[in-house]
């Protein structure tokens, strides 16, 4: 049964109490290693708002017609397919409007198809029922979370370039603690408002 | 009835994912169709010797070679080998990171690109070496395969009809095997020329077999003669100077390719008969070596002309009386006591990177000036 909750409070939520990233811990492996550099950070977060609000939509739809044919069971490699192509398409069409941003995203953008946040969110979207714009808001506002904990991350990891860290922390070990206390701090949020 | 749904439904699901597939597939080539669309661009080539009229959208090194102007490429634009570097003077955007693997500062800052991961959006003014005007792509037809050794053919190609190519000995040229198996693209490997550049109307290769090698295993397992063929060529700048010094030439296996051309260009013009030649050959055993005769008559005909063939592991059915040992170890022997190094020598090396390391750093102990060895590295 399709959720009560309005697209509204369901974008904030997305965002804040249920972000994708430190409630959730997907799309770890790019949010790690891309947040060393901030200007990376932005274009990455960029595209995957674009990405997840475009296939959560395309992927609600294509749900109906795998939930008519009776076929749910298919849709993680139909979720698949259709973020590999949706990728495919943006990165043509990026290529073509914005040379910088092309340049920016690099090789980041085709690895966005393995990017688990955005198949998770899919999934996130069937097992919640929600409706199309449900769906649409979920996505939009996840990709926005997602950027806006790499664009801290990021920051904060600027900072930690100049302090004093343990010689067997540099690196990962330092980036995976400051993401644990970022998680901690958004846990803050929860009691505001709930995802479901 | 239950079982009949089932098969109903066995049928449905591929169905569905191949339509959603056919679908986004349709969807991609439209946007690509739409978005790769740049319209009629013109490519300047050196400063107005050569214009091109082209449509854009397709990487430049597949644009130059629809219009005739051949990059040599080992890889075929996949962007693995970075051999297809142009200098593009135009201001097309920063290098990609599929370039940069492969450039070295000095060349980045001075606009050199992979021609096979740019891409041709804007009208481009590029620079390339005259010599490449004079590459073509000829379909030849095998005349002739000889197995010289157990893992070596010579393959004799003969071009089309009324076509000639020019070329100097030492260069090389591409030869494409065709998809086969598992091999879904067409293939081009480079392969010094073997002939004489007189005989302008064939071209002739030693293939020696690779393991696992797309097109060595092609040619020594389904080329057939009277077969049709693609070549690209010529291209390199390996080749003998003129500067009538000792000639030190070390080659091992089908490194034999470009010598066998430069001793038969040596014959017809005479400069064997002038020029100071010492020709090493390694082998491991009697089984790999070939065109002895033929070396072995140069070396009695020409007073000047010597030839030293080694093996490494001679097998005592081979009754082998000549040198034996590391083709490293006989030529510094040879260094030693028998090549006049008062005169000025020049070192020429063909084979694999193992071999030619060896052999310059046995050329250096002997005090042979780096810039005066010429080499052709086998990739």
């Amino acid at each position: 049964m399709t959720p009560v909750i309005s697209p509204f409070s369901l974008f904030f939520a997305s965002i804040f109490t249920g972000n994708i990233l430190l409630a959730n811990f997907l799309g770890m492996c790019s949010f790690i290693s891309i947040s060393k550099d901030l200007r990376s950070s932005n274009g990455l977060g960029f595209a995957v708002t674009v990405v997840l609000t475009v296939t959560t939509g395309v992927n609600w739809a294509v749900l109906q017609l795998l939930t008519a044919l009776g076929l749910v069971y298919l849709r993680y490699i139909v979720f698949i397919i259709v973020i590999a192509a949706v990728v495919q398409m943006l990165e043509m069409i990026i290529d073509r409007v914005s040379q910088s941003l092309y340049m920016s995203l690099g090789i980041f953008l085709p690895l966005i198809t393995v990017n688990c946040a955005i198949l998770g969110v899919s999934l996130f979207m069937e097992i919640r029922d929600y409706s199309f714009w449900q769906s649409v808001v979920f996505g939009f506002g996840s990709g926005l979370g997602w950027w806006l904990s790499i664009m801290a991350l990021s920051a904060i990891r600027k900072k930690l370039d100049k302090a004093p860290v343990p010689a067997g922390l540099k690196g990962p070990g330092i980036t995976v603690i400051t993401i644990g206390f970022m998680a901690m701090a958004f846990i803050g949020f929860s009691g505001m408002l709930q995802v479901q | 009835m239950e079982t009949s749904g089932a098969i109903i439904q066995a049928f449905i699901a591929p169905l569905v994912i191949g339509g959603i597939s056919a679908v986004l597939g349709a969807l991609i080539s439209i946007t690509d169709k739409i978005v790769n669309n740049y319209g009629d661009l013109v490519i300047d080539i050196n400063s107005g010797k050569r214009e091109l009229e082209i449509k854009g959208g397709a990487a430049l090194l597949l644009t130059l070679a629809e219009n005739g102007i051949f990059i040599p490429s080992a890889c075929g634009g996949r962007g693995s080998c970075g051999a297809c570097k142009v200098k593009v003077v135009s201001d097309i955007g920063p290098h990609l990171p599929t370039e940069t693997p492969f450039l070295a500062k000095e060349e980045m800052a001075d606009n050199i690109r992979l021609s096979c991961q740019v891409k041709v959006k804007e009208n481009f003014q590029i620079e390339i070496p005259d010599s490449l005007f004079n590459v073509k792509q000829y379909e030849g037809t095998i005349e002739r395969i000889v197995n010289l050794t157990h893992d070596i053919k010579e393959v004799y190609v003969k071009l089309p009809e009324g076509e000639e190519i020019d070329f100097v000995c030492g260069q090389y040229g591409q030869f494409e095997a065709p998809p086969y198996n598992k091999i879904k693209t067409p293939t081009q490997r480079a392969y010094s020329m073997s002939s004489a550049p007189s005989d302008k109307n064939h071209l002739e290769f030693l293939i020696r077999l690779v393991p696992g090698g797309i097109v060595t295993t092609y040619v020594h397992e389904r080329l057939t003669e009277g077969q049709k063929i693609n070549v690209v060529g010529p291209f390199g700048d390996f080749n003998v100077k003129d500067t009538g010094a000792t000639m030190i030439g070390v080659a091992g296996g089908s490194g034999m390719a470009p010598f066998k051309s430069i001793f038969n260009h040596m014959t017809d013009t005479g400069e064997i008969q002038t020029r100071e030649i010492w020709y090493f050959f390694g082998a491991r055993t009697k089984d790999d070596l070939f065109y002895l005769d033929w070396l072995n008559e140069l070396d009695a005909k020409y007073e000047k002309f010597h030839f030293v063939a080694a093996l490494s592991e001679p097998q005592p059915e081979d009754d082998w009386e000549g040198e034996t040992g590391l083709i490293t170890e006989v030529l510094a022997r040879y260094l030693a006591e028998r090549v006049d190094r008062t005169q000025p020598v020049e070192g020429y090396l063909c084979g694999s990177p193992g071999m030619l390391d060896a052999c310059m750093a046995v050329m250096r102990q002997f005090d042979m000036r780096e810039d005066k060895i010429y080499f052709d590295k086998f990739a």
